[in-house]
């Protein structure tokens, strides 16, 4: 479980996250959503360490990462797997070697063993016979893929998404937000993603935090945000006619 | 105060970089990758640039010493001097700040644009010993060897020169090079492109690591970082010089 207390972050003078309270869940898939702006990246890269927070606390299963040694921040960034919005693989390492590289990194297995439980997550992810390729050979959709996969390969306890869906078409999308609350509830994730995707929305969010001008304006789940009453939850997520119209013939159910 | 800002970074960067390695197998095969990439794939164009500059040296010296009285081994003796002390550490450590340079910026700095960095970053990897350290190993330990072909055909160079031009008689060409031999020199020079292949492998990573932006500044950056290694070089050639031949 993830605690999030009063989180504050700014940089210079602009603050950006102004103190946000939030709890993400083991097995559930939570989103994050906002306008571009909102300090929807800040907050995962706060939450990730990439940025240290001004104020407030992050918890990990009940620790503060400000009261963790050393070597339980190194053991924490070993149970976090990450999925960047560019997919953000290594260009010169093939597939196997990117998704190996954690592996190689923190474990002392031998190749074979480590080469196993690649192939395992690279079908787990379906990708095969992609092994060789390099990541420019391979789609938008597949390069996610293989991010994912090199996120779980270590058995992560977190899993972090940087809207793992922007580029993808509408079809892949939803099949890679499916394979990531798979993922989640197989192996008892915590997950949070970033997202602008409504059909992810609708789809996975089990639980949605909505991000305005850096505080949580809105949370609930994907059930709640069809009757929410919020302003800005209902100008954000129903910004197109079609989703108006669906809300619309939901209410009326 | 950019300046003092810029060279606080620098020393914090060069504090993280020379970390222990996570992993050693990971970090020698990250080493001989290095040694690849910038050292034996520049070879070719250190070779080449050595031996024709070789041969100019030699050609030009020989056509500025028309007077009868001065001994022709002067032209050997000179193209020696020149290929040792400057040509080899200085002149070539310069062209490979541009070449080595930019391709060190621009890696690291899509690196940085591509999340690649953050990635390392979220795994726990530090990330700037994972990048930097063994650039600078390959370099400081591969450049040397790049001065002492440098020398050894700008000589050759200026050698063949002479026999294809017949400017110079080889005899005198040679007793020139073997007249007043001081191995001090060649140690000056091989210090010298030590220290500018630390430089050649750290300037250039700041500038692509610690960049922000999109593709246009990781070209600008590449720009800067040549600019600013061929400054440092220059300047701790000059002082350098200095401390080690006054």
């Amino acid at each position: 479980m993830i605690e999030v207390k009063g989180v504050e972050k700014g940089f210079g003078e602009t603050p950006v996250l102004k103190g946000i309270n939030a709890v993400f869940e083991p097995s559930k898939t939570s989103l994050i959503i906002g306008q571009s702006g909102s300090g929807k990246t800040v907050f995962l890269k706060t939450m990730l360490g990439l940025h240290l927070p001004d104020k407030g606390t992050i918890s990990f299963n009940g620790t503060t990462t400000e009261s963790m040694s050393s070597d339980e921040k190194r053991q924490l960034k070993q149970d976090i797997g990450m999925v960047f919005q560019g997919s953000a693989l290594f260009d010169s390492m093939t597939v196997e070697e990117n998704v190996m590289f954690p592996l190689k990194m923190f474990t002392k297995q031998s190749k074979e063993v480590m080469l196993e439980r690649v192939n395992f997550v690279l079908n787990r992810v379906n990708l095969v016979n992609s092994n060789q390729k390099f990541p420019a050979e391979l789609s938008g959709g597949m390069q996610k893929r293989v991010a994912i996969a090199r996120a779980i390969v270590t058995k992560p306890k977190y899993l972090f998404c940087d809207e793992p869906n922007s580029g993808l078409d509408p079809k892949t999308a939803i099949v890679i937000d499916k394979l990531i609350q798979e993922i989640t509830d197989e192996y008892e994730i915590t997950t949070v993603i970033n997202t602008h995707d409504m059909n992810s929305v609708m789809e996975i969010g089990e639980k949605i935090i909505f991000l305005k001008d850096g505080l949580k304006e809105w949370e609930g789940s994907s059930d709640d945000i069809f009757k929410t009453d919020n302003e800005a939850v209902v100008d954000f997520v129903y910004s197109s006619n079609l989703f108006k119209n669906v809300r619309k013939v939901y209410l009326e159910k | 105060m950019t300046y003092i800002k810029s060279v606080g970074a620098y020393v914090i960067m060069l504090k993280s970089v020379f970390r222990r390695p996570q992993k050693a197998k990971i970090f020698k095969d990250a080493v001989f990758r290095e040694i690849d990439d910038l050292g034996v794939k520049s070879v070719g164009i250190v070779a080449f640039i050595s031996f024709f500059i070789g041969g100019v040296v030699a050609i030009q010296t020989a056509l500025n010493l028309e007077d009868p009285i001065i001994p022709k081994d002067l032209i050997g003796f000179a193209t020696k001097r020149s290929m040792i002390l400057e040509f080899s550490s200085t002149f070539i450590m310069v062209i490979l700040a541009g070449k080595v340079g930019s391709y060190i910026t621009s890696s690291i700095g899509t690196m940085r644009v591509t999340e690649q960095i953050d990635a390392l970053e979220v795994m726990g990897i530090n990330s700037l010993n994972y990048l930097v350290l063994p650039k600078i190993i390959a370099t400081v330990f591969f450049y040397p060897f790049l001065v002492l072909l440098a020398m050894t055909l700008g000589i050759l160079g200026g050698w063949i020169a002479g026999v294809v031009t017949g400017l110079f008689e080889q005899y005198d060409y040679i007793a020139g090079i073997r007249m007043d031999f001081k191995p001090s020199l060649i140690s000056y020079s091989l210090i010298k492109s030590t220290v500018f292949a630390f430089l050649i492998a750290t300037i250039p990573s700041y500038f692509g690591y610690y960049l922000k932006g999109g593709s246009l500044e990781v070209g600008r950056a590449s720009t800067k970082a040549v600019v600013w290694t061929i400054v440092m070089i220059i300047i701790t050639n000059y002082f350098l010089t200095q401390m080690l031949l006054s």
